[in-house]
């Protein structure tokens, strides 16, 4: 049987360790033991896929998708970029889920007690799958920056948190976009779990004026990469 | 050529965008992955994540991705066309867990795939495991414990230490005349389940 190829490993110099003392919760919840080595077969380069059948009503208009009588309160803002692998190959096809907080820091989950209000008309979750050439588009509003217990004083810069499936198993992916000139990025432990600054920047959006629509929404372009694999198709 | 892009953790508040039934709202899979026409043995995997102190972790996500009972991937580049797909069965599954650290799933037992080399693979279930204080997840599998002689030659399983592979093996009870594996996923310390590079 031969299998297309194989998919190239998590590049570790990229990807945060389990381990992260200045994020508290990692110390109890970081494997102790070595990962295992194992060679991909079917079960790693396959993985589930989702047509645009599966978005149902979150769709990636979060300012619409859960609107109740109005518009959310906040900056609206477009988010859109391009899905690829290392290679540079775009990653069409495939889908995209993402929860923020609303404007003023929020979330709608029942656990966030965080004393800032809920916003009637945003819901805080959408979904797309990429087009043809790997792009993606969502339209919500501007996430607000909130506190969390992990040490003194301690606040989230803004964020959007982003799920992406990939067209495997092993190109999954759970990842946050940043905004650009955020000064909680630098003291913020969950951001510097990423130790490369090269890597670290890869997860920060770019402003761009020729996104932003005049009159309606500013606009942030975030490319993001997937493994890719290996040139040589291999036998399996 | 362009670098990863990094992984975050999935933080704790992922539950009504991820697993959003519990919000009135449609999710894009969940614990229920088999239907009345699937088919296959319907078989209940369940379990707990656990962390370094033995204490439940409530804020996990559990995805689970496998072949079918035939043992095909419901994926393009499976290309065992003698081998039928299953048109009732993603093979992908999701849960959350609850304030005991459960998560749970209804599937059929899946069937076996061929490894490197067409060596057979015993049955399994691929999983991934996210969590708040996790900045990445982490990939193990679920084997069966009423598999023992696909297990015994299984290579996956024969590249990890022999004292750490039970980890890797859900135990086997019936109930109902239904088979139920109990899978605990302890993310470190005594027993910690074997997660792999893949
Ligand atoms: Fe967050």
């Amino acid at each position: 049987m031969t299998l297309n190829a194989f998919y190239r490993p998590r590049d570790w110099e990229s990807q945060p360790p389990y381990l992260h003392p200045d994020y508290a919760s990692t110390v109890l919840r970081s494997p102790k033991q070595d990962l295992v080595k194992i060679d991909q077969t079917l079960s790693e380069v396959t993985g589930p896929h989702f047509s645009a059948d599966a978005i149902g009503p979150l769709h990636a208009d979060l300012t619409t998708n859960a609107a109740v009588n109005g518009e959310p309160i906040g900056e609206r803002i477009i988010v859109t970029g391009t899905v690829m692998d290392e290679n540079g190959k775009p990653v069409p096809d495939t889908l995209i889920e993402i929860w923020q907080a609303n404007a003023c820091g929020r979330y709608i989950h029942e656990v966030d007690q965080h004393d800032a209000p809920l916003d009637p008309n945003f819901f805080g979750a959408g979904r797309c799958v990429t087009d043809a050439d790997g792009r993606y588009r969502f339209v919500t509003v501007k996430p607000g920056a909130y506190p969390w217990k992990n040490h003194h004083n301690a606040w989230r810069p803004n964020h959007i948190h982003f799920s992406l499936f990939g067209p495997s198993f092993a190109t999954r992916l759970v990842t946050q976009m940043y905004f650009p000139g955020d000064p909680l990025q630098p003291i913020d432990p969950i951001f510097n779990g990423v130790r490369d600054p090269e890597a670290q920047a890869r997860m920060v959006a770019d402003f761009s004026i020729d996104i932003t629509e005049p009159e309606w929404a500013l606009g942030y372009v975030w490319d993001i990469v997937l493994r890719g694999r290996d040139a040589t198709p291999m036998e399996s | 050529m362009p670098g990863q892009t990094p992984s975050q953790t999935v933080g704790p508040f992922f539950a009504y965008a991820l697993t959003p039934e519990l919000y009135g709202r449609q999710g894009i899979a969940g614990n229920v992955m088999a239907g009345d026409d699937t088919q296959g043995d319907v078989i209940r995997v369940e379990g707990r994540v656990i962390d370094g102190d033995g204490q439940p972790v409530p804020d996990a996500l559990v995805e689970v991705w496998q072949a079918n009972a035939a043992g095909r991937y419901r994926h393009a580049d499976d290309p065992r066309d003698d081998v039928p797909v299953d048109g009732t069965f993603t093979g992908f599954g999701r849960s959350g867990t609850d304030a005991d650290g459960r998560f749970w799933f209804e599937t059929v037992k899946p069937g076996r795939v061929p490894g490197r080399g067409n060596a057979p693979q015993a049955p399994h279930i691929n999983v991934a495991v996210f969590a708040r204080g996790m900045l990445t997840h982490a990939y193990t599998r679920i084997y069966f414990a009423d598999e023992q002689e696909a297990n015994a030659i299984d290579p996956v399983l024969n590249t990890v230490d022999e004292a750490r592979r039970g980890t890797l093996i859900g135990d086997a009870r019936p109930v109902h005349g239904r088979t139920v594996y109990c899978f605990d996923i302890r993310l470190q310390g005594d027993g910690e389940t074997v997660f792999f590079d893949v």
